[in-house]
């Protein structure tokens, strides 16, 4: 995405966030008042109702908080897993575990954040077991 | 200031009426609503001319109570169209409660069709319109296949986190469908056994196929009038005791604890304003759209401490003759499930209280809790209602 900062800086920060991303970049935003951190991005804070956040890049350190493997026949791809992991900062996002087989995912898993941009989709977070990182 | 405790028993559910259970080939949504609006109608000895006030909404119309209206031909001066999922037509009870007992009108028609199992734009074609007309761009790029990967990532967690077992969730689809047997409008009656649901088809891990609530159509309806005029009517009057809704989040992601729904808040309220204790309740039907509700509901709900539904369920204990009837007509698990299930569980228990229910009557059934969900967990409506004796 070729959005200029400035032009960025404009827009609302759903929008900011995916552009963030396609650079690579996955942030998180977090409270001038409350200090507490959130996700997805909002205009206010759900902790305090404060409107002053900021941008941060959390460390992509996760720990999965649960998993399922959704069932599906080969023919249409196979099966696939969906998660829930907590960041270390304190948020929680949906997400997906690359690298690892489904016998191979455990509820408190520790996994680390990477961005990746599949061909002809949106960018995206995914996390992979920290011994394959 | 009237409190809600001053509202307690004033409104009764006078009459309830369902159509097109099952297949309803060659039926429209509204056609099988208004089947059931007449039959409700009907049964509480009313005419459609009595109706004034009108509760009523649908997964894909979004303007919903105005073709309603339209279709039966009435004029409402109360119209409820909150749309929370299921747990609708529970959590329209307290709006239509509170504009009874003011005198803005003086009989709410709530109610409820879907043909999305033989219709051409079906359960399918809906979750595939909702990712336009209602997105979440944090959930969808990762293909949860909802809303069952919902709740999966919630039975996972009490799994991990209590112990729960494989058997104790499947404990609740075996209940359901003993019930269903003893139910001759109950969609699936064949006998099933805890190793029948594990060896079924696995969905979303896990649950698997039997994890999870029928597709099917169907229309349900009731009519709600004040108490004094109820007694005048044809059936025996259901109290409406007390009620309450809850939402605390909308997607799995942002739910703070997979384990605790906000039915520990919508639970607390309703008992609180019906004045009873869950030791009182005799019945209690509560949104089985998947086996881990039951477990998630029984805890928040008070019938047993955090973590402890699997042991509660086991051994048939919510199943005929056990501790505590749950979801005496075959629930959305085994009787059910029309896209939203929530004015089903009110139909099952007001034939359980006014001892109408057959061969799966609960002998003495006066107070029974009815307990509905939304989305994916997302929100939760309580009522207490309760028989002729309980005013």
């Amino acid at each position: 995405m070729q959005t200029t900062p400035e032009a960025l800086a404009s827009r609302g920060p759903q929008e900011q966030y995916f552009a963030k991303l396609a650079d690579g970049h996955f942030q998180i935003q977090r409270c001038a008042d409350c200090s507490a951190h959130q996700f997805y991005p909002r205009t206010l804070c759900m902790h305090c109702g404060g409107t002053d956040l900021a941008w941060t890049s959390p460390s992509g350190a996760g720990t999965v908080y649960s998993f399922s493997v959704v069932r599906r026949k080969p023919e249409a791809g196979g099966d696939y897993n969906v998660a829930l992991v907590d960041l270390q900062e304190g948020v929680r996002m949906m997400t997906r575990i690359d690298d690892v087989a489904p016998d191979g995912l455990r509820i408190g898993m520790t996994v680390q954040a990477r961005v990746v941009r599949p061909e002809g989709q949106p960018p995206l977070v995914v996390f992979v077991p920290v011994e394959a990182a | 200031m009237m409190s809600l405790e001053a509202l307690r028993g004033q409104v009764a559910v006078a009459g309830v009426g369902h159509a097109g259970l099952g297949e309803a080939h060659g039926f429209t949504e509204m056609e099988v609503l208004a089947q059931a609006a007449s039959r409700a109608v009907a049964d509480a000895g009313l005419t459609m001319r009595d109706i004034d006030g009108l509760a009523t909404c649908s997964s894909s119309a979004t303007m919903w109570s105005m073709p309603v209206a339209e279709y039966l031909g009435i004029r409402p001066q109360f119209i409820e169209a909150t749309m929370l999922g299921g747990s609708s037509f529970v959590s329209h009870l307290l709006p239509a409660v509170m504009a009874l007992a003011s005198g803005q009108c003086n009989a709410v028609l709530v109610c409820y069709g879907s043909t999305q199992k033989t219709a051409v734009f079906g359960r399918k074609e809906g979750v595939k319109a909702r990712t336009l007309l209602d997105p979440q761009p944090f959930e969808h790029p990762y293909s949860p296949m909802q809303p069952v990967t919902s709740y999966a990532l919630a039975a996972a967690r009490h799994m991990y986190q209590y112990g729960t077992t494989r058997e104790q969730l499947a404990e609740v689809a075996v209940a359901a469908r003993a019930w269903a047997q003893l139910n001759p409008e109950a969609a699936m009656r064949d006998p099933l056994t805890i190793d029948d649901v594990l060896r079924s088809r696995p969905v979303s891990d896990p649950l698997t196929v039997r994890d999870c609530c029928l597709v099917t159509d169907g229309g349900g309806a009731y009519v709600l009038v004040r108490a004094d005029r109820a007694r005048d009517l044809k059936q025996p009057p259901v109290y409406v005791l007390g009620s309450a809704t809850a939402v605390w989040n909308r997607q799995i992601s942002s739910m703070a604890d997979l384990t605790v729904t906000a039915a520990a808040e919508s639970g607390r309220r309703a008992l609180a304003m019906a004045g009873v204790g869950v030791a009182e309740v005799d019945v209690a039907e509560v949104y089985d759209a998947f086996t881990i509700n039951t477990l998630l509901f029984l805890e928040d709900l008070g019938f047993c401490k955090k973590g402890e539904g699997g042991a509660f369920v086991q051994d048939g204990a919510i199943a005929p003759g056990g501790r505590l009837p749950v979801n005496t007509n075959g629930g959305g698990l085994s009787c059910v499930h029309p896209g939203m299930y929530g004015i089903f569980l009110v139909i099952e228990a007001v034939r359980q209280l006014r001892a109408q229910a057959g061969a799966r009557q609960v002998q003495g059934a006066d107070i029974a809790l009815v307990h509905g969900n939304g989305g994916t967990l997302s929100s939760q409506s309580t009522a207490i209602l309760g028989g002729p004796a309980t005013r």
